[in-house]
């Protein structure tokens, strides 16, 4: 086999294994280093936690992912990202199409203040699709998919800002999952809203997995020892540990991650 | 004990002060309308609106400079709006933080405070003279426009500016560009409040005097304007040159001249009122 073969052969069995990358990532915000040189691969159809103590450039890590940082003043980022084997800041990455990829949902359910379909077939709008059936379609499926339906379908046209707050961030998912993304980030997305409603939400993302990679930032450690298969701990914008989440929470190898997940910190 | 009643009698006085301070500016409005309406209130009718002026106070009528102060009106809208609130979603939406947008904003906010009457000088050199407009409906349009703009441009901002950012993120996440942001959610998220700046915005430009009186728009004008290049008057104008004169029968004119611009401007705040209630419940 050429040289030229064999790195191609093994770079798609890298796109197969791994379907997020970083390479010696760096980022500042103006002169603080955020990130601090960090190194991962996330496996695809997976759920992958992100935990640390607030500050350690989680959240930040995690909105690489998508490019949400671009627009902050002040952020300088060297290093790579990859998804699927491509690098997501080179020149000709189309940011908008990247997005539409990568999906994410946020802290505070944050649904746009028109109605519930309007919410949910956005995504597909600006995208420039017209076709009623379809979005109608699209929209029955997506809002299915994150079990509303049922609760919402009379009301498709009244305000998204009326629903409550669980309901509001199913929505948001739903509305991600309308564009149809191979990946969904989500940043401690049930940390404001009540225990039932969270629960609602982990078991959606349980399910989701088998056809979303999904990340996720997460402040409370029950939560990614229920739903992620692989945790990587964060701190002071390094990481610090990086397993199988079963490993991560009874045997960490570090001692900073057994004294974090242990309450001694954070 | 004694410094406690001090204390209580300080405050009593300062609520006593503090009353009719408040007051001092609304009686001071009361007696001036009551004043006007005693002096204009029995020369409103028909005629009065719809007469073309006249050298006899009691055939003369407002009909001229109401007709110009709507085309200003109208023409300056025209002008100030696209131009105003893209200029503003440039400053907050587009434009990186740094010492020239940190500039611009300080100048563009000082402009607001700038005497009206240096705009009338600027008007007359730039759109009257170099334009050659001449004294115009259009050269007073745009005069008065620039008049408002940071105006316009300050009070667009603050509507962007209180939606929440969230929305933003949701709509950049969404894979929305800048402009699908801010056509698709910013723009009908803040609209009651940049309706409530125009329609302040406009409600000076109603008022304003000096700025056209230097830009040559005449006390007397035989006609309404018909086109935008017409020479014209406005109410306030008229007013003035009523003002002036000798005769009693113009006092009268001006009060109720005075009064349909009162009107004018209160209906246009209280619609603007109307708009920021019913937006600010929206976002509640």
């Amino acid at each position: 086999m050429s040289k030229d073969k064999k790195e191609s052969v093994i770079e798609s069995s890298i796109k197969r294994k791994y379907k997020l990358q970083a390479n010696d990532v760096k980022v500042w915000y103006g002169d603080f280093m955020a990130i601090k040189g960090i190194s991962m691969d996330i496996k695809p159809n997976k759920v992958t936690a992100f935990i640390g103590p607030s500050g350690c450039g989680k959240s930040t890590f995690l909105r690489l992912f998508n490019r949400m940082n671009d627009y902050v003043d002040g952020f300088k980022m060297e290093g790579e990202i990859n998804i699927d084997g491509s690098n997501i800041n080179d020149k000709d990455i189309n940011v908008e199409l990247l997005r539409k990829q990568v999906g994410m949902v946020f802290q505070k359910p944050n649904p746009f203040p028109k109605s519930i379909f309007e919410n949910v077939a956005y995504g597909l709008k600006i995208q420039g699709l017209k076709d009623k059936a379809f979005l109608e379609e699209r929209v029955e499926s997506s809002l299915k998919q994150v079990a509303l339906w049922n609760e919402v379908k009379d009301d498709l046209n009244k305000s998204a800002l009326a629903l409550s707050g669980g309901q509001q961030q199913r929505l948001c998912i739903a509305r991600t999952l309308a564009v149809e993304p191979s990946i969904i980030l989500m940043d401690e997305p049930t940390s404001a809203l009540d225990p039932i409603s969270t629960a609602k939400i982990e078991e959606l993302i349980y399910k989701l997995k088998d056809k979303y990679t999904i990340v996720i930032v997460t402040h409370n450690m029950q939560q990614a020892s229920r739903i992620s298969d692989n945790t990587a701990f964060f701190y002071l914008g390094e990481l610090i540990e990086y397993d199988k989440t079963n490993k991560i929470f009874t045997n960490p190898e570090k001692e900073q991650t057994e004294n974090y997940i242990t309450g001694r910190f954070g | 004990m004694n410094n406690i009643r001090k204390n209580r009698l300080k405050d009593q006085a300062f609520k006593i002060w503090g009353i009719f301070c408040t007051l001092l500016g609304l009686v001071l409005l009361a007696v001036f309308i009551g004043n006007i309406l005693v002096d204009g209130i029995m020369r409103i009718d028909w005629e009065f609106v719809m007469n073309l002026p006249s050298r006899k106070p009691e055939k003369a009528g407002i009909y001229t400079a109401l007709m110009g102060s709507i085309w200003v009106l109208l023409l300056t809208t025209l002008i100030a709006l696209p131009v105003g609130i893209a200029a503003a979603i440039y400053l907050e939406e587009y434009s990186k933080k740094n010492k020239l947008s940190t500039i611009l904003e300080v100048n563009i906010s000082n402009l607001a405070g700038v005497p009206s009457i240096i705009y009338g000088l600027l008007g007359l050199e730039v759109f009257v003279r170099i334009l050659e407009m001449g004294a115009s409906v259009l050269a007073g349009s745009f005069t008065l426009a620039l008049l408002i703009l940071p105006i316009v441009i300050v009070s667009t901002r603050e509507a962007l500016k209180a939606v929440p950012k969230s929305i933003r993120d949701a709509s950049f996440a969404m894979g929305a560009s800048k402009w699908q942001t801010v056509y698709h959610q910013l723009l009908p998220a803040s609209f009651g409040g940049i309706l409530t700046g125009i329609i302040l915005a406009l409600s000076r430009a109603v008022g304003e005097t000096a700025p056209l009186i230097v830009i040559g728009a005449l006390a007397y004008v035989p006609f309404a304007p018909s086109s935008a290049m017409d020479e014209f008057s406005v109410l306030p104008i008229q007013i003035f040159n009523w003002i002036t004169r000798p005769q009693h029968g113009f006092v009268e004119n001006a009060a109720a001249a005075i009064i349909i611009l009162l009107l004018i401007t209160f209906v246009m705040n209280g619609i603007a009122v109307y708009f920021r209630n019913k937006w600010q419940k929206k976002f509640k």
